[in-house]
């Protein structure tokens, strides 16, 4: 079975069926990552462009990484070193990538939607690694893919997402898979970093940690974007942390088993003490290792179907 | 040259006229309008099953001329509007160099007289450069022929640059045309803040960043006593507010589009950047409120704001695509299929609202058919059916979300400055003797 689509570029696209075929084929990617030698041929002669235009170490390496095990050809592009650092629009770089014959990019971009604009002008495969403020779909995915494992369900389950929501893609994507997932969403943030009418999302906003973290079973923070604080939607960096950052105080009550997830990278002593961070609870290496199955699942599923492919 | 306009359904908000009714014109100018007019020797134009208005006046149009006449220039703008059966329409003054001195409003209007088809008006800049800071000579624009004045596009942020513009402009009994938008509450922002904005993480215009300026200029305007417009109003705030000025007495108009009456935010979500305009598409209640003063009277005009983009300027990242879309030649059939046949407004309200009320706003000639007077006049066929081809637009841009559309209701005959300038569904590029025997060939009988 493959997703009878072209392009990954929201989880709002996706339905709970598509979402649960790339969770199951991730599960059965997993034990590759275990082989001494880590690859197969699934992807043989597919050609993947790893499109950059803003800075990323885990998303980048995970899907370079997750082509190079299922033996497709990689070519990474960034910012610096693509046309667009010369004014090549969007749209002549789909038709340039087009005419070399690609069969899928993944791609990373400051502006929301950006992913949709490639798309609409290109017969490749456009997965979406994060636009804007708008989505980062793959991260969800991965997300969800690693409570799993750790929780052994996901419907059912409370979910408490804290920090900069009004900026945040992973936040976009993650509240959309979790409720599709039947995860009872709760945002904690103060109200300047809520975006407007987010409720119709079927989510409680809430702004006192403290409550929230006793009830949940996953505490999922965001990175605190530094450069924001000129927008000055917060008084200070200390402020926001003695309300909204996780230490060894705020923790103390929470349930035993309650997971600590965070997308990366970490601002310590901000969001996240250092001491939290390296709990057992604090699973964000294993989101790490889960992002590599779920992008080999899904450049499988997107780009397998296709005639050609070695496989 | 006679022409005799037989058996159509005259609408005529201005004098009070929605009739069948013959029209006879002879030099360009009415001579009579009556049942049954018979004569010889005239150019019978059969409108029965259609409406005859008086031309409709566009009070909100971008021409770009001069500065981006890649986009736009007064002659394919004239004819975009002729085609859309806007015998006048304003020319806003955010041009390069922008319209802040009389020699580019002399230049606009004889290129518009050269092109000789609508009536275009020019409007000044009510601040040197369009920059909010100091005032323009507004006497000398006045001088060159401006109707109104706007920093369209812009807010005049500072209130005291405001109160000034609004005192000196009560010398010359024009408008100010006002794009109502608090800079600091809209900084960086692509769509209405909401829902929408939300979800496809779109830096958010508020509607409160129109409402705070409606509200300072309609309180600097009943201050001042000055005579203002509000250009474009997008929310239920605004609408409210200016319901309120009314009332009491504050000497305030305002205009809404076509757009705004029809789309919302929620059309946003393929990230069409035909839809990223300024203001925003608003909710679903903010149309209902804009309807709802479009039928009460809150809402004096519809004017377009045609905004024409080149290509490379909206097929970009949606945050970097600039504001605006073409409606000169979708207007009229968008509101006769989306308001007129659904009910929403009767005919003899929207003629009102595109062509008497902007005349009386901006206090230019036209908005009526009277016996005596040079005929701007357009004749609709409401029940043709037809697609909007955004390729076969008379604009030189094609930036329509409308593209595709199934629309009902086309302008068939067209006269402009006492000209027939547009008949059957064209141009009339020919003399009218040649016209006179063309038409002979067609439909048209002596």
């Amino acid at each position: 079975m493959f997703l009878k689509r072209k392009d990954l570029l929201t989880i709002r696209d996706l339905d709970v069926e598509e979402i649960k075929l790339i969770l199951e084929t991730a599960s059965s990617f997993e034990e590759i990552l275990t082989r001494p030698i880590k690859k197969v041929p699934t992807l043989r002669g597919k050609t993947i462009v790893n499109f950059f235009l803003e800075p990323s170490t885990r998303t980048r390496s995970s899907f370079e990484l997750a082509a190079k095990m299922l033996s497709a050809e990689l070519i990474n592009i960034s910012a610096k070193t693509s046309a667009v650092a010369k004014g090549e629009s969007l749209k002549d770089t789909a038709k340039t990538f087009e005419a070399m014959k690609i069969d899928a990019l993944v791609i990373r971009h400051s502006s929301s939607g950006a992913p949709h604009l490639l798309a609409k002008f290109a017969n490749f495969s456009v997965i979406n690694a994060g636009d804007g403020t708008h989505e980062h779909p793959t991260q969800a995915l991965l997300d969800l893919f690693t409570i799993k494992k750790k929780l052994g369900k996901i419907s059912g389950l409370k979910i408490a997402i804290v920090g900069d929501i009004l900026h945040s893609r992973v936040a976009r994507s993650n509240i959309l898979a979790f409720n599709k997932m039947g995860v009872k969403v709760t945002l904690v943030a103060p109200p300047t970093l809520i975006p407007l009418d987010i409720e119709a999302l079927d989510v409680e906003v809430r702004y006192n940690l403290n409550e929230v973290i006793k009830e949940v079973d996953v505490v999922y923070l965001l990175r605190i974007q530094l450069e924001r604080q000129a927008e000055a939607l917060f008084p200070s960096i200390r402020e926001y942390s003695s309300l909204f950052g996780l230490n060894l105080e705020r923790i103390r009550e929470i349930k035993p088993n309650t997971l600590i997830m965070h997308p990366g990278p970490i601002n310590r002593g901000i969001e996240i003490s250092a001491e939290v961070a390296e709990l057992p609870n604090a699973i964000i290496a294993d989101q790490v290792e889960s992002g590599i199955s779920v992008r080999m699942a899904l450049l499988y599923l997107l780009l397998g179907g296709k005639t050609g492919g070695g496989g | 040259m006679k022409y005799l306009i037989k058996k159509g359904r005259l609408v005529d908000p201005a004098n009070r006229i929605d009739k069948i009714l013959d029209i006879l014109i002879e030099d360009g100018k009415i001579k009579a309008i009556d049942q049954e007019i018979e004569i010889e020797k005239a150019i019978i134009i059969d409108a029965s099953n259609k409406i005859v208005t008086p031309g409709l006046i566009d009070m909100h149009v971008h021409l770009r001329e001069p500065g981006r006449e890649d986009e736009e220039t007064i002659e394919s703008g004239s004819r975009a509007a002729i085609k859309g059966g806007f015998t006048a329409i304003t020319s806003m003054p955010n041009t390069d160099p922008p319209v802040d001195n009389a020699s580019i409003v002399e230049m606009i209007l004889e290129k518009a007289s050269r092109v000789g088809l609508a009536r275009v008006f020019p409007v000044g800049a009510i601040t040197k450069g369009l920059k909010g800071e100091e005032i323009s000579e507004m006497a000398d624009l006045i001088q060159a022929g401006v109707v109104a004045f706007s920093d369209d596009g812009n807010s005049v942020m500072n209130a005291l640059v405001m109160r000034r513009a609004m005192e000196y402009a009560k010398m010359f009994n024009v408008p100010l045309i006002l794009h109502e938008e608090d800079k600091n509450l809209s900084r960086h922002g692509q769509a209405n803040e909401g829902f929408y904005s939300t979800l496809l993480g779109l830096k958010g215009i508020p509607a409160v960043a129109e409402e705070v300026m409606v509200a300072r200029d309609l309180l600097l305007a009943k201050f001042t006593g000055a005579k203002i417009h509000i250009a474009h109003v997008s929310t239920k705030g605004s609408v409210a507010l200016i319901a309120q000025a009314k009332n009491e007495g504050v000497k305030v108009t305002c205009e809404v589009t076509p757009h705004h009456l029809i789309l919302t935010h929620d059309n946003l979500m393929d990230f069409d950047t035909n839809l990223k305009i300024n203001p925003p598409l608003r909710s679903r209640e903010d149309v209902e409120s804009l309807r709802e003063g479009l039928k009460d009277g809150t809402i004096d005009a519809i004017a377009s704001d045609h905004a024409p983009h080149a290509r490379q300027e909206k097929e970009v990242e949606f945050d970097l695509a600039s504001f605006g879309m073409v409606g000169l030649e979708t207007s009229l059939p968008l509101l006769i299929t989306e308001l007129v046949d659904k009910g929403v407004i009767s005919f003899p309200c929207l003629i009102e609202k595109l062509s008497a009320n902007p005349a009386k706003i901006l206090g230019v000639p036209g908005g009526k058919l009277s016996p005596g007077s040079s005929v701007d006049l357009v004749i609709i066929d409401p029940e043709e059916k037809f697609e909007v081809k955004v390729e076969k637009f008379e604009s030189k841009s094609h930036n329509s979300p409308f593209n595709g559309w199934k629309l009902k209701g086309l302008v068939k005959h067209v006269f402009s400055q006492g000209k027939l300038a547009f008949f059957e569904g064209a141009f009339l590029e020919l003399k009218e003797e040649q016209v006179f025997r063309e038409g002979a060939k067609k439909k048209v009988t002596l």
